[in-house]
């Protein structure tokens, strides 16, 4: 019988499916896999990272690494959010690690990303996929990641979580 | 009668040390080097309009115009800069951490020292950010997310009873001991600070710096670093609380450099005597560099 997950504490996530003790839990090979196919990013990037659940399908990243379970208040960041059908990015990591993703990152223009920031759906030209995208724009000479995208039916939804949205 | 003036004779020129204590304070970032480079900041705010200066002693601080608000913008936004005093940016650059180390704030929250931490470990190591307060702890989360920091573990506890449970009873190579105190070098921007003020308070506070110290101590290996500091001018909060701990556990005062002018602790006052290693350590007065008020020693553990 497998274990189920407590979401008051830190779990470090299983290397692969053999190492799994709880069930449904991602793996550590699923979870760098769905960054790397998802957005170009080289798996060395994570190399040194251990990753961790807390709470059923968040999956924190964390620089360095702690005894399994931990029952602490914060470890690393948060950067996936899983076990549903289409996992989704956080915001933290995608201003993280995005810089280096090579695929599905959509630059939007100036009144767009201000409008994305806004929490508001835009119509940027896109002709790539669908689902979870980086959303970012040029600033000081360099291309910076923003926040996740949702692109369905030709628009852009904005996941900017509401305490990060602002105007200006 | 101004509380303030109990410290007329310490400062070299009272007039100037109250002048300087009524003018509000400018506006200054500090570059997140996590995300970010001064000189990106710098382009990113030339490209904004945004009113700024280089702050002359620390290349990784802009004081900002009066009108221009740090939180609106889009180095904000990406976490490439946080809103931090000058003064506050002292404590970490004497603890001097490196990437790699174990690291320890033991009041942490709301984070400012906390992610400059992480950015001067290059994000590398472990860093624990404690605080005993929840709500204070959701916004040091919240902002060492914004820095895309992810060497930190949040922890809530009393600093005066610090457990290493959860790190395998494993002492930290350096810890930060930035305690609650009565705040009156915050007059700049928070004039409540002196209007609240009583003996009391400090005099109260005081044996809470002191159990915070004393187990911060504790918790660092032999030969470690500890950085005690205070926004405050009393030396019932600095000094007396310094002299207790080197009385009370195996440590001492260390010299550090910093290129931002201070002058050494006292070494007497209010009839009480202390160390004279208590020059070591470093108050920052107002008129000095047209900033806030501060406090800061460097101590080593015994071997």
């Amino acid at each position: 019988m497998s274990a189920e997950n407590d979401g008051g504490r830190f779990d470090r996530l299983p290397a692969t499916a053999e190492d799994r003790s709880v069930e449904g839990r991602p793996t550590r090979t699923e979870v760098i896999g769905w960054w790397t196919d998802r957005f170009g990013l080289k798996p060395e990037l994570f190399e040194s990272y251990t990753f961790w659940e807390k709470g059923a399908g968040k999956i924190w990243i964390f620089a360095a690494d702690l005894e399994s379970p931990a029952a602490v208040e914060g470890l690393g960041m948060t950067f996936l959010r899983a076990r549903q059908e289409h996992w989704k990015p956080t915001t933290d990591a995608v201003q993280r690690f995005g810089r280096a993703a090579e695929r599905n990152v959509v630059v939007l223009e100036e009144a767009d990303a201000k409008a994305f920031l806004h929490g508001e759906t835009t119509d940027p030209a896109w002709d790539g996929d669908w689902g979870y995208l980086i959303a970012a724009h040029e600033i000081a000479g360099g291309i910076e990641p923003i926040g996740v995208g949702l692109y369905l039916y030709g628009e852009l939804r904005s996941q900017m979580p509401k305490g990060r949205q602002r105007e200006f | 009668m101004d509380p303030l003036s109990r410290y007329d004779t310490l400062v070299d020129d009272p007039t100037a040390f109250h002048a300087a204590c009524k003018r509000p304070l400018p506006s200054v970032v500090r570059v997140n080097e996590i995300k970010a480079t001064p000189g990106r900041v710098q382009r990113a705010f030339e490209e904004a309009g945004v009113e700024f200066e280089p702050v002359g002693w620390h290349n990784g601080l802009f004081r900002l115009g009066a009108d221009e608000s740090p939180g609106n913008s889009w180095p904000f936004v990406h976490g490439w800069v946080y809103g931090q005093e000058e003064v506050s940016t002292v404590p970490a650059i004497a603890l001097d951490p490196q990437p790699g180390e174990r690291v320890l704030d033991c009041c942490a929250a709301p984070g400012s020292k906390t992610t400059q931490l992480a950015a001067r470990m290059n994000d590398r190591g472990l860093l624990v950010g404690n605080d005993n307060n929840l709500g204070r702890l959701s916004a040091l989360r919240s902002n060492a997310e914004r820095c895309g920091v992810t060497n930190l573990i949040v922890t809530r506890q009393d600093a005066r009873n610090f457990s290493l449970k959860s790190f395998s009873q494993t002492p930290f190579d350096r810890v930060l001991v930035d305690v609650p105190c009565s705040c009156e070098g915050t007059v700049r921007k928070n004039p409540d600070a002196v209007e609240s003020w009583s003996l009391d308070h400090v005099e109260g506070i005081a044996g809470v710096q002191k159990g915070i110290l004393g187990r911060s101590l504790e918790v660092t290996r032999p030969g470690g670093t500890v950085v005690y500091s205070t926004c405050t001018f009393a030396p019932e909060e600095n000094e007396a609380v310094l002299q207790h701990a080197i009385e009370n556990h195996d440590c001492e005062l260390v010299a550090f450099d910093l290129s931002l002018r201070s002058v050494p602790g006292v070494t007497e006052w209010n009839g009480e005597t202390y160390d004279d290693s208590m020059r070591r350590a470093k108050r920052i007065y107002p008129h000095h560099n047209d900033t806030g008020g501060f406090f800061c020693a460097k101590l080593e553990v015994g071997q």
